[in-house]
This record gives structure tokens, sequence and C-alpha cells, in this order.
């Protein structure tokens, strides 16, 4: 039976060997050799990785990115938590609130860069307009707040419905009879909230977590498009940094920045695993 | 229970201001549109949308796109369909830790890997064509689709499986006839989440593709940032994006529904 698993395993592990292992070790080789455009690479060791850790402006990208995405993870997540709980849990209506929810996903990261950038625009965009109406001088080409607070509102819009998804399926899961149970206790409706819905959430909203957080580390075309990664180097996170370097052919630094960056995500990602997973242990026993 | 309602509709609305701006936009002219602000075209106009479908390079992107996003939600069920039921049916000496390893390569940094890829699919001979993207997409969403339908498969019960072995069944009908029924809405939302996730990938498909598999997300980007951006042009191929997926969304609207309802997800 045991090798039976691996027979069913093989399809994925073979496509995963060719289009994340061999570029994986490529990224690691690069990582270890001096290389610019034309010459032959030289060895030098973790060279690159001091480099790239002692560079100022891979430090700003890389706290911008902490940042940005602690802000993502603490907005999203109980928004989509709130929306979910708001839903209909039956009726014609979930269909109609499930394809709403479906919309946004659906639009390509630069599209929505483009929105964005539709939106902002200093004097054919809505939301200068608006400002300028209680006084306020929004730009995000000259203004750092306001181009990185434009593209965390654009994320927030863009990501809170699959939060949402999955939170509705995760409520939806839940048996009626727990609910039952709770009333009859007289459990007051954030008691039913703190010790029914949310530990039965807990699975999905690992998922919802672990899934803003990776993507939201990945953010790259909506602050190109916006302000190209400004003003200044504002809006510049990791993505951004580290492409910037390969389209340069500087590959022994974006080798050894993309290295790094995989394994900080690795490792956050491991801890809110374990974080969460814990977290609800405790709750049940 | 009133004001939830309020505060969903109220959601629901902010969710739709972008999108209504996109077709608002798309149905100006580019005189109006920067003349001044309006919030429902003056002089309402099909232009934008009759210069993208009489546009080869705008109608070959999208079909382009089409192509190799099907490819890979094919490619990705086949691969991820049999490796969730290996998971979710039998412990193997490190399953636990091919698991979390399968979930990192969703972490991995597009942008860094675009270089490597761009010199293994010439050395395979599918640069630039949709087999290239199509694949490479796989690095994200065979990950996600072994998640997700791991989670529906585990909902079953395993008794469904022994019973239908003990009735005879050869296990390609039990998976045809009893079992795929029983995941078809877990399936349907796996392919939903893969179709969205190729379908808005911008990265992987700008840097393996030049002409012969240009998608519409890197068509798209074509004259931003030079001078005279035209707003109304890409506002209608923006929204002419949302089309593919929103058909796809009111097929599957009904497993998205029991699927989402049915699965730990």
């Amino acid at each position: 039976m045991k090798n039976r698993a691996w027979l069913f395993l093989v399809p994925a592990l073979v496509l995963m060997a060719i289009s994340a292992f061999i570029p994986l070790m490529t990224v690691i080789n690069y990582s270890l050799h001096y290389i610019f455009a034309g010459s032959a690479p030289t060895f030098v060791g973790f060279e690159n990785y001091a480099e790239v850790l002692q560079d100022p402006a891979f430090q700003g990208a890389l706290v911008r990115q902490l940042v940005f995405s602690s802000l993502v993870l603490l907005v999203e997540v109980p928004l989509g938590v709130m929306v979910a709980l708001a839903m209909p849990k039956r009726g014609p209506w979930v269909a109609v609130c499930l394809v709403l929810l479906g919309i946004p996903l659906l639009i390509p990261f630069n599209v929505v860069g483009i929105i964005a950038r539709l939106f902002t625009q200093a004097s054919i965009g809505v939301i200068p307009a608006l400002c300028e109406l209680v006084g306020y001088n929004f730009n995000v080409a000259l203004d750092p707040i306001d181009a990185s607070l434009t593209v965390f509102l654009i994320d927030v819009w863009h990501w809170t419905p699959l939060v949402v998804l999955l939170c509705y399926a995760g409520l939806q899961a839940i048996p009626d009879a727990y609910y039952q149970a709770a009333q009859i206790d007289g459990a007051s409706t954030w008691q039913t909230f703190r010790y029914v819905t949310l530990p039965k959430l807990r699975p999905v909203l690992i998922i919802g977590v672990l899934l803003r957080f990776m993507d939201s580390f990945k953010i790259y075309a909506e602050p190109l498009l916006l302000t190209g990664g400004g003003p200044g180097s504002s809006t510049t996170f990791l993505s951004l940094h580290v492409a910037r370097k390969a389209e340069s052919y500087e590959l022994g630094y974006a080798g050894a920045s993309s290295i790094i960056y995989l394994f900080i995500v690795i490792v956050l990602s491991f801890i809110f695993f374990q974080l969460m997973s814990n977290i609800g242990k405790g709750e049940q026993k | 229970m009133k004001k939830r309602t309020l505060g969903l509709l109220a959601y629901f609305i902010i969710l739709a201001v972008p999108i209504y701006w996109m077709i608002n936009t798309s149905l100006k002219t580019d005189n109006e549109i920067l003349k001044q602000l309006t919030f429902w075209p003056k002089d309402p106009t099909l232009k934008n949308y009759i210069e993208i479908f009489t546009s080869s390079i705008w109608r070959n992107s999208f079909f382009n796109s089409i192509v190799y996003v099907c490819l890979n939600v094919l490619i990705t069920l086949v691969a991820a369909v049999p490796g969730a039921y290996a998971f979710s049916r039998w412990k193997f000496r490190g399953d636990h830790h091919l698991f979390f390893w399968l979930l990192t390569n969703r972490m991995a940094p597009a942008a860094v890997f675009m270089v490597p890829f761009t010199e293994l699919y010439y050395t395979m001979h599918i640069y630039d064509t949709h087999w290239a993207v199509a694949l490479a997409h796989c690095l994200f969403n065979i990950p996600l689709a072994i998640w997700i339908l791991e989670g529906f498969m585990a909902g079953i019960p395993r008794e469904i499986d022994e019973t239908a072995f003990i009735d005879g069944y050869s296990f390609g009908r039990f998976f045809r006839k009893v079992f795929f029924p029983l995941i078809a809405p877990g399936i349907g939302v796996a392919a939903f989440l893969c179709f969205t996730f190729s379908w808005i990938e911008l990265i992987l498909a700008k840097a393996l593709t030049v002409t012969e598999a240009k998608p519409v997300v890197v068509t798209l980007t074509v004259g931003i940032g030079a001078e005279g951006v035209r707003w109304g042009l890409l506002a209608a191929a923006g929204v002419l994006t949302m089309v593919p997926g929103a058909i796809v969304v009111y097929f599957v609207r009904n497993y998205l529904a029991k699927g989402f309802a049915l699965g730990r997800v």
C-alpha cells in the first residue's frame, strides 16, 4: 500500500521537479557565483549573500515588505471573517454573493495596477478630486505615504474576497448542532463566536493566513504600475527589488537575495503554521 | 441582523466601485477621460472595444491566455487529483514533510525563477509556447490544488472506498463512478482557483513569451509609463480580461457554493 501512495504522487512530483526543483538548484548555483552579462561566471562562495545583507536597498525593501505583509494580514483576515459571518447561509443570494466575490480575484495584477493609477492620477482620478474637497493634496507621484496607502488599499480590495470565500466555506462546514448547543448553554454572541466559530474555523484560517502572507510577500505588478516603486523607493517591495536585479542580469545578487527571501518566507510561514495549530489545540482539550 | 446586512451591502458596493469605474472609463472617449471627471460616460462609445476586437494583437493575446490557462488547469488537475488522493488515504514515510515542501513552492519568488525558467524552457525547446507558461504556472497551482483537494477527500469517509472495493469495483471504476462525483465540487473549487491564479499571473507569463504565445496580461502593460496613456483602451481591455473568468464563475457557481460549503478547504 505504501508503494502505491508514491505511484499516485509520481505525476505531481515529476512536474514539481521540473518546475520547482531544477530552477531552485539553478538559483542556488547563481547565488554562489559572480555573474555579469557576457562574462564567464566565477565562483565566489557566499560573497553575494554578504553583499545582499549589507545592501541598504535590500534592507529597506525587506522592512517595507514585512510592514506591508503584517498590515495586510491584520486587516484582510478580520475583515474577511466579518464579511463571511454576515453572508447569507442559504438561499438564492448565496450564489450572487459568491460570484461577486469571485470577480475581483479574476482581475490580473497589472489591471489592478491600472485601476489604481486611473483612480489616483492627478486631474483625472477620483481620489485626488475627493481629497481636494476636504483640502488634502493627494499625490501618489510625490507623497510616499499616499503611494503606500494606495498599494495597501488596492491589495485589501483585491484579496479580502479570497479570505471571505475560504472563511465562508469553513463556516458552512460547522454543523448547526454546535450553535444549538451554545444557545442552550446561554452563550452570548461573542462567546459563541469565540468558543464555537473561531476554533472550528481554524483549519481554514490557517490556509487563509498562509496564502495571504505568501502572496502579499510577492506583490509586484501593482506598485510597478502605480508609481514604478516610487516615489523614491517607498513602494519598492522585495519582489520588485529582486526583479530589477534579475532584469539587469546581476544574477549572483538576484539569486542570493531570492534565496534569503525564500528562506524568510518559509521560516515565517512555518512559525505561523505552528502557532496557529497550537493555539487551537490548547483550547480543544 | 439588519445592521449585518447593511454592512454586507456596503462592502459589496465598495467592492464594485473599481469595477464600475473601469467599465465607465472603457465607454468614454480619450478626450472625455482627460478633460474632466465624469461619473458616467457623457457620450458613450464602443470605440475602445471595437479597436480591441479588430486588432489581431489583442485577439491573439486573449486567445493565447485562454489556451495556456486551460492547459494549466488540465495538467494541474491530472497531477493533483491522484496526489491529493495519496495524501488523504495513506500514511507513508515523510508524508508531512512532503506536504509542507509542496506548499513552500507556492512561496517561490517568481521574480527570480524567471531566469532559470527561461533557460530551462529554451533547452526543452518550448520557450515562447503555450506549454512553457502552462508548465511554469504548475509551480504555484499544483501545491494549491493538492492542498485544497486533500481537504475535500479527507472529508469523505474511507469506508466508501472500502465498500466499493468489497463490491468488486476496480480502482478505475470506483474512481469514475463513486469517488469522482463525490469530490466534483472540490475539483470545481480547485479548478476555479487554478484558473484564477494562472489567468492573473504576470511575471512568468511575461518572461516566457515573446510573440507567439504573448498573453493579454503582457499586451496590457504595453504603452503604460509612456506619454499619453490610452486609458479608455486599457480600461476596455481590463473589462474584457474579466469576461472569461466571469463565464467560468457563472458555470461553476453551484459547484462553488456547494464546494465551498462541503470542503474543509
